[in-house]
């Protein structure tokens, strides 16, 4: 926070170089990492686009490319199962969030009063969150999903429901449940720091005066917590539209399309069909659109990356 | 700290009993499947592949151990480790050695146009990374380097290099200027500012950054399957074998799928509030 106030006086000092080299020296540190970024996540974006006005499939080596054509695009916006990916894509990417963000906030309320064992409790609540996915997905799939050996249809049993087939008949309800339990954690971790960040005498003052918990919630520590949902909001978005490994696991994009979301369907165009042209078309229209949804979202909390962030609050 | 949000002074015994007894449940039913999958691999094949399950049964190390040398002509876990620790260590590194200089210069003596470097970099971290494969894929075949390790580590590194530069950051934006000054004053030339007055006080954030980089590479799998089959196949890559699996195999499962999740479990839990300061970027202190 303070060397950020303060770039002025620090050229005040520095006058003894000329400042076009002064300017080199501050920039030259910068420049592996930033060269490294540019080749290693650029460049790759640039050949997408230019594949993507191909006709290219690895399944044809020596067919002519026929550079360029838009035939990709024309196929793409014809496509019935892109249109059911994209739904899909922000089916189980925008319930997840919502899903975790009240129960994240939700526990860490809980987890915020004088609750016996409350270190060993977070310490449990964070552990889906690490847990590998790809390891926690198929652990969710064979030993608890399962119709005939998981153990929540046994669970059930008592309350009635019989031998559900949770996965094959409930595949959206089951990926959206998975990525809920797997970001949880996170929300909770996000919450309790702004939770914990709240100053006591506020609330004290508001108690004094009468106010009850509900309200107390409601008018001081939603609006507290605010930013830090909003940062919730973004990033739990950033990772879970692209959320894969859940869906190649558990459900393999079925049944039928029901669960195959945006980065599932290219990776089966690109790995399954090798039509690496298609592929590419579809990963430009998907970047073009986050790229849409992202500026607009920044700059509904942009507050959050401002050079102070939430820091002082 | 504020212990009441929803329950003041004026809550009675049995409401905060309840609500305690509510914490606890939902806790544990979040950790559930995680205790299960460990609980599982302590099974034989025969007491794990039931429609009841056992709660109570004589635990055994043979799925652990097999997992560990391989059981039925197949490899086992142990290759695919070696290539995990193998590349998320060094990609890790890597990404301190250029993340530590940038954050440098986009905080102590930060560049002209320190906001904008800041946001291309987080930009990267947005764009989904299915826009990137299918040119990977096909740069890694024609460079001969598909299934090798460092091509994981050069991508891994670039996956964590925007996240690790935003941690530094905030980390290098809480030496006092007044401590870099002095030592300034005193003379001290760059490197040994760097190393005696910087490094020291930002070093519990390097430890975090080099957390959150592990974690996210460790449990990397999207690039994974796409570009490795064998020799350069991770963790990840050993557990999805199972998703075909033949005969009963959930003891053997979990006891796998246990083993790949420790090392950054016990991380993890060991650093639990560097973690959301990692995972937020620096924006929440």
């Amino acid at each position: 926070m303070v060397a950020l106030s303060d770039p002025v006086t620090v050229t005040r000092e520095r006058r003894t170089l000329r400042p076009r080299t002064e300017s080199w020296v501050r920039r030259f540190p910068l420049v592996p990492a930033l060269v490294f970024t540019v080749v290693v996540t650029q460049i790759p974006f640039l050949l997408t686009l230019w594949y993507s006005l191909q006709k290219y499939n690895l399944n044809y080596p020596h067919r002519p490319r026929q550079f360029p054509t838009l035939a990709n695009y024309r196929l793409i916006f014809k496509d019935p199962t892109f249109r059911i990916a994209a739904e899909n894509t922000v089916l189980l990417t925008v319930v997840p969030v919502v899903l975790s963000i009240v129960f994240g906030v939700g526990i860490a309320v809980l987890l915020n009063r004088h609750v016996f064992g409350r270190g060993f409790l977070r310490t449990l609540i964070v552990s889906p969150f690490l847990v590998m996915s790809t390891a926690a997905a198929l652990v969710w799939k064979f030993t608890i999903l399962d119709t005939t050996f998981g153990a929540l249809n046994f669970f059930l049993k008592p309350f009635g429901v019989g031998q559900v087939n949770w996965i094959g008949v409930h595949s959206q309800a089951t990926i959206i449940t998975f990525l809920t339990w797997q970001w949880t954690p996170f929300m909770v971790l996000l919450a309790l720091a702004g939770l914990q960040s709240q100053g006591d005498d506020q609330l004290e003052a508001a108690r004094v005066d009468g106010a009850g918990s509900w309200r107390i919630f409601r008018a001081l520590t939603i609006p507290h917590l605010r930013p830090y949902i909003e940062l919730g909001v973004l990033l739990g978005s950033i990772y879970i539209v692209q959320a894969f490994d859940s869906i190649y696991i558990i459900t393999a994009g079925g049944p039928s399309t029901d669960t195959t979301n945006l980065p599932y369907y290219i990776y089966q165009v690109a790995f399954q069909a090798y039509d690496i042209g298609r592929a590419s078309a579809m990963a430009v229209v998907v970047v073009i659109a986050t790229i849409l949804i992202a500026t607009l979202a920044l700059r509904m909390i942009s507050s959050l990356f401002s050079s102070e962030g939430m820091r002082g609050r | 700290m504020s212990s009441i949000t929803l329950a003041g002074q004026q809550t009675k015994p049995l409401t905060r009993l309840l609500l305690g007894a509510l914490t606890w449940i939902i806790v544990l039913l979040f950790f559930f499947p995680v205790f299960w999958m460990a609980l599982t691999g302590f099974k034989t094949e025969a007491t794990a592949d039931t429609s009841t399950p056992h709660f109570i049964f004589k635990p055994t190390l043979n799925e652990y151990k097999a997992v560990w040398k391989g059981a039925g002509g197949t490899t086992g876990l142990r290759p695919y480790l070696e290539h995990s620790i193998g590349i998320t260590v060094i990609s890790t590194v890597i990404v301190l050695v250029l993340a530590l200089p940038a954050a440098y210069a986009l905080s102590i003596r930060p560049v002209r146009k320190w906001r904008d470097v800041l946001f291309f970099f987080i930009s990267t971290k947005m764009l989904p990374i299915v826009g990137a494969i299918i040119p990977l894929y096909v740069i890694a075949r024609d460079l001969h380097v598909l299934d090798h390790q460092r091509l994981l580590v050069v991508l891994y590194t670039a996956l964590n290099l925007p996240i690790a530069v935003w941690m530094l950051r905030s980390f290098l934006l809480e030496v006092p200027a007044e401590v870099i000054e002095a030592s300034r004053v005193d003379g001290a030339g760059l490197l040994l500012q760097l190393r005696s007055v910087i490094l020291p006080i930002i070093s519990p954030g390097v430890a975090a950054t080099s957390l959150i980089c592990f974690i996210f590479a460790w449990n990397e799998f999207f690039l994974a399957v796409n570009l490795t089959t064998i020799k350069g196949a991770t963790v990840p890559i050993y557990l999805v074998g199972f998703v075909q699996p033949e005969g009963p195999f959930l003891a053997h499962l979990s006891a796998a799928a246990t083993v790949a999740c420790l090392p950054v479990l016990l991380a993890g839990w060991a650093a639990q509030d560097k973690l959301v300061r990692g995972l937020s970027m620096g924006a929440v202190k």
